[in-house]
Order: C-alpha cells, then sequence, then structure tokens
C-alpha cells in the first residue's frame, strides 16, 4: 500500500505535533503516555473520516495554522473552534469534507476551546514507536521524526481511495461539547487527600481557579486559593505513577493538573479528574476560570458509560454503510 | 497500591512481587501497571472491571504471592568513566564529605543497588541505596542540560540520565552503556527490582566504547 503526500505545512502555528489516543503499556519503563490532550475530539474527527478511532491526526493549538492540500483528500476538524477556513471560506467543523488538490485549509484564530484536531482519511503513514504514532516532545521521539511540525513538512497518508466514501459525516448535535470560558472538572479525591484538612478540601472545591499561562501540555496550572498541606507533613512525598488528571500541589500551594507528559511525580495529589470528563482539559486555555466538584466513583463510572455509549452509538450509524 | 510508607529494599520487593503477579495474571481492564518506591499504579479502564471487582482481584493476587515467587533480581553490571568531564561534580561531592575523590569512587563501585523505579525521563532508573559517606543534598541549582549516561547522586539515591534532559543531581561520572533505545524491547536497559554494580573505567576506555 503506497502512501502518497496529502498535505505540506504552510505554518505550523505555536504548536502543531501528531497524536493518537496515547502510548501505553510502557510507563513502567519511564515512558510518558503523551497522545491528544482531547481524546474526544480525535476520535470523534477519526470516526467521521471513517478511520479507525485510535488513529493519529493533528493537535493544533490556539491559532496560525496553515497546510495546502497536495492531493484529494477526506478531513475533518473538530476541537476547539479555531476558525478553519477552506481556502477563503469558513469551513464546517465536526464533519468529513472531500478537499481538493490545491486547496489550502488555515486556521483564523481562537473563537472557543484550545486545540484543534484534524484527521486525515486513511490515517497518517508514519511508523508507530512503543506502539503509537503520538510524539513524546521531551524525549523526541515518536510523531513525525519526533517533533512538532514545521514549515515545510509534507505529510502522506496511507490508503486514500477507500476513505473517499467517508465524506459529508456529521457529527450528531447531542455530541457536540461546547466550549466556555468557565469550566467544572467532576474529581474524585485522592490519593493524598488525606494530607489536606476538611477545610483545605473545602477551600478546594470553592475555588474559584484561574489557569495561567505557564500552562502548556505538561500541565494546566492554577492559580486561586492556596492548598496547603497539613502542617508538619513534609514538602513532598515518595515519586510514585501518576496519570492525566491528577491535581498535584506542591509546596507552593497552587495546584497542577497532570497532562499524559508525565509519568512519576513526587507532589501530593488532592483529587483525579474523572475520565469523562479529561477531554475538557485539551481545551482549557490560559485565562479560562476553573471549579472542581467532587462527585461519587458510581457517578465517575455512569457518565463515562453514558458518553461511550453514545460514541459508539454515533460510530456504529456509519458502519452499515462504509 | 501502598504497600508500605518509606523508601526501602524490602517495600520495594514487595511492590515488585505484585507488579509481577498481577503483570503475569493479565487481568481484563488493566491498562497498565506503574511500580514505584512503595506503591503501585494500577490504570484500569472502569468500563470493563468495576473499581470493587478490581479490588478483590488485587486482593487475591496478593494472598498469592507467598506461593509464586517474583522472578530472581537480574544483575547488570555498569561502566562509569568517573571524574574529569565525565563527572563534573566528583570533587565538589568529596570536598563537601571531607574525603578524596577515589573515595568517592570507592564508596560508589562497592555496593549493589537496587533499582527502585523508573521514572522522570524513560529509562531512568531511580537507585539505592548509596552509602552513608556519600550520601549528599541535591545541587542547590539544578543543571539545565545533563549529557545522555551521566551517573548522578542525590540524598541516598543514584541514577543515570539515559537521556540529555534538565537534572539536579550530582553528576560524578558516566556510562558508556546506553539506558534507553527504542530499536530494543523492552526499550530500557534496566527494569524496576534490577541490581545494579558500577565498575570505574578510564577515560580511555570510555572513549573507546563510544560508537
Amino acid at each position: 500500500m503506497d502512501a502518497v503526500e496529502t498535505l505540506e505545512i504552510g505554518s505550523p502555528g505555536p504548536l502543531t505535533t501528531v497524536q493518537d489516543i496515547g502510548r501505553f503499556g510502557y510507563g513502567r519503563y519511564g515512558v510518558a503516555r503523551s497522545g491528544a490532550v482531547d481524546p474526544f475530539a480525535l476520535r470523534v474527527a477519526n470516526i467521521l473520516v471513517g478511520n479507525p478511532e485510535q488513529e493519529a491526526g493533528l493537535e493544533m493549538t490556539l491559532m496560525g495554522f496553515r497546510a495546502g492540500v497536495l492531493t484529494d483528500i477526506v478531513v475533518a476538524v473538530t476541537g476547539g473552534d479555531l476558525q478553519p477556513f477552506l481556502n477563503d471560506k469558513p469551513m464546517q467543523m465536526w464533519r468529513s469534507l472531500l478537499l481538493h488538490k490545491g486547496d489550502t485549509l488555515s486556521l483564523r484564530g481562537l473563537r472557543n476551546g484550545c486545540r484543534a484536531y484534524l484527521a486525515l482519511g486513511g490515517g497518517l503513514a508514519l511508523s508507530t514507536v512503543l506502539g503509537s504514532k503520538s510524539t513524546n516532545l521531551a524525549t523526541k521521539f515518536g510523531g513525525f521524526n519526533g517533533r512538532p511540525l514545521r514549515k515545510g513538512d509534507i505529510l502522506r497518508t496511507k490508503d486514500l481511495r477507500r476513505s473517499l466514501k467517508a465524506t459529508g459525516r456529521v457529527l450528531d448535535s447531542g455530541l457536540l461539547p461546547s466550549y466556555g470560558k468557565s469550566w467544572t472538572l467532576r474529581v474524585l479525591w485522592g490519593p493524598q487527600d488525606e494530607d489536606f484538612s476538611s477545610r483545605v478540601q473545602d477551600t478546594f472545591l470553592e475555588g474559584p481557579f484561574r489557569v495561567t499561562p505557564q500552562s502548556d501540555r505538561t500541565g494546566i496550572r492554577l492559580s486561586g486559593p492556596l492548598i496547603e498541606k497539613r502542617p508538619g507533613r513534609p514538602d513532598s512525598i515518595i515519586s510514585e505513577g501518576v496519570i492525566p488528571g491528577t491535581i498535584q500541589v506542591p509546596p507552593d500551594g497552587r495546584p497542577i493538573i497532570i497532562l499524559g507528559e508525565t509519568v512519576t511525580g513526587g507532589y501530593r495529589k488532592i483529587a483525579t479528574v474523572i475520565t469523562a470528563d479529561l477531554p475538557w482539559l485539551g481545551q482549557i486555555k490560559p485565562g479560562d476560570g476553573v471549579h472542581f466538584e467532587q462527585v461519587s466513583m458510581e457517578e465517575a463510572v455512569r457518565v463515562l458509560r453514558e458518553m461511550e455509549d453514545r460514541l459508539a452509538g454515533f460510530r456504529a450509524s456509519f458502519a452499515a454503510g462504509a | 497500591m501502598e504497600l508500605g510508607d518509606e523508601i526501602s529494599p524490602s517495600v520495594n520487593r514487595c511492590v515488585r512481587a505484585l507488579f509481577f503477579e498481577l503483570d503475569h495474571r493479565v487481568i481484563q481492564g488493566i491498562q497498565e501497571l506503574v511500580p514505584s518506591y512503595r506503591s503501585l499504579l494500577v490504570i484500569y479502564n472502569s468500563l470493563v472491571i468495576s473499581s470493587s471487582r478490581l479490588r478483590e482481584e488485587i486482593r487475591v493476587a496478593y494472598r498469592e504471592l507467598k506461593h509464586t515467587p517474583a522472578p530472581r533480581f537480574r544483575t547488570v553490571r555498569v561502566p562509569v568513566a568517573y571524574g574529569g568531564v565525565y563527572g563534573p561534580d566528583l570533587e565538589w561531592v568529596a570536598a563537601y564529605q571531607g574525603i578524596s575523590p577515589e573515595d568517592v569512587i570507592s564508596y560508589h563501585t562497592g555496593e549493589t543497588y537496587q533499582v527502585y523505579m523508573l521514572g522522570f525521563t524513560p529509562g531512568y532508573p531511580y537507585m539505592g541505596d548509596l552509602p552513608e559517606a556519600i550520601v549528599t543534598p541535591r545541587r542547590e541549582t539544578p543543571r539545565t542540560s545533563v549529557p545522555r549516561g551521566s551517573v548522578a547522586i542525590a540524598q541516598n539515591q543514584t541514577g543515570i540520565y539515559p537521556v540529555e534532559s534538565p537534572g539536579g543531581w550530582h553528576v560524578i561520572g558516566r556510562t558508556p552503556l546506553k539506558l534507553f533505545d527504542l530499536k530494543k524491547n523492552p526499550p530500557a536497559l534496566l527494569e524496576m527490582g534490577a541490581l545494579v554494580e558500577f565498575y570505574a573505567i578510564s577515560e580511555e576506555e570510555m572513549a573507546r566504547w563510544m560508537p
């Protein structure tokens, strides 16, 4: 199966990387998961173009992305509304479209959210490294030569012909996320919540917090009320594994929501964002407000099941005709 | 899963034993296991296995531990060119401890270390415990870049930087061995629980070793 040159990067914007659903199974060797910070948007983009939903796409940040189309191809743009344009016209998001050779795809600027995802029908012709096409930015492997995309990079796609059928697919409006500037993230306590007094736990839930400009793919840094450990406890804990969504509290009392680039850490973790809310972490941007709401494990599982069931229903609606 | 509240070889062996046992059982719904000093992170899909069911599975595995000993510890000998350009902090550590650089080397090579966990960067082994005589607090100012292969110490731990990265430990030498290699499976030279012995090589041997 020959790969075809499909996209030439004219401008990557501040950060455009190749990401799939993440690199699993290598945490034991100190290898972080990486992957799309908003996995929901990437999965939907893949379903829309007829790809397996774990396929890699482009994760584009805030603004400034531009690329030229080198051959007819089906694409979908999902995630934050960064105002995608096809040539000089606004392009619809959350649906698959056939682009033609010579077209230009660009992002004109942020309307809401933080990251947009571009899936290419047929999938990116890149080799997997440790089971994934995601870019590990810190150690520089995976993705496109282990680095963010640059002007002049040419992306290649495999299996174009079959995917050309998957055009005109639209996400059900019931599944369409809406992104604001103020977020409520549902959390489960722990693992080290007992190192914080119940008064401090209340403060944590009252917030509100604001996202600082130092936030990036490694973590969402929050300012707001200080979250202080119980007096007498040491500054750090014995290092251990962490997961995306873990909220760690360094000695300065300013919480950080860990994303997929970290595998171990030595700070206390007061709470953890539930899996169903992880996609929001990819769309929270500096300046946004964040508020935490405690839920039970049963509730966390229930909302995750609800989300996955709806996504499965959406996926199945194409299975018969595809 | 927490198996203790301290950094010690015995607690870490419990973590390792449970890690191997759960890994071996291939329980549906477990996505990933990340062992560390005193705890084992079990990442699972709550739609495949419930937390109560998973807890029960872990309890069963834990009870079985005494019947199924974990795999033997593998010993890896690691060559190190100490001091000079490869170990810029060796002199400082010696002065801090009031001993000679040769003493630091002989203390460092005189012990067998246990790999407590991998983390920080891919393949980075946290190893202990250092002999009391060279236990040294971490650098006041971390370096923004530490070369690949650097052998370093901090508190009662020793580590090796598998890839170039920032770092706050005292660099006392460098090994020509590749700690993290994407072409290998597993990609890390050392795994949790491996035993490590360092031995000194000259700068010339180090230079010859390099490709």
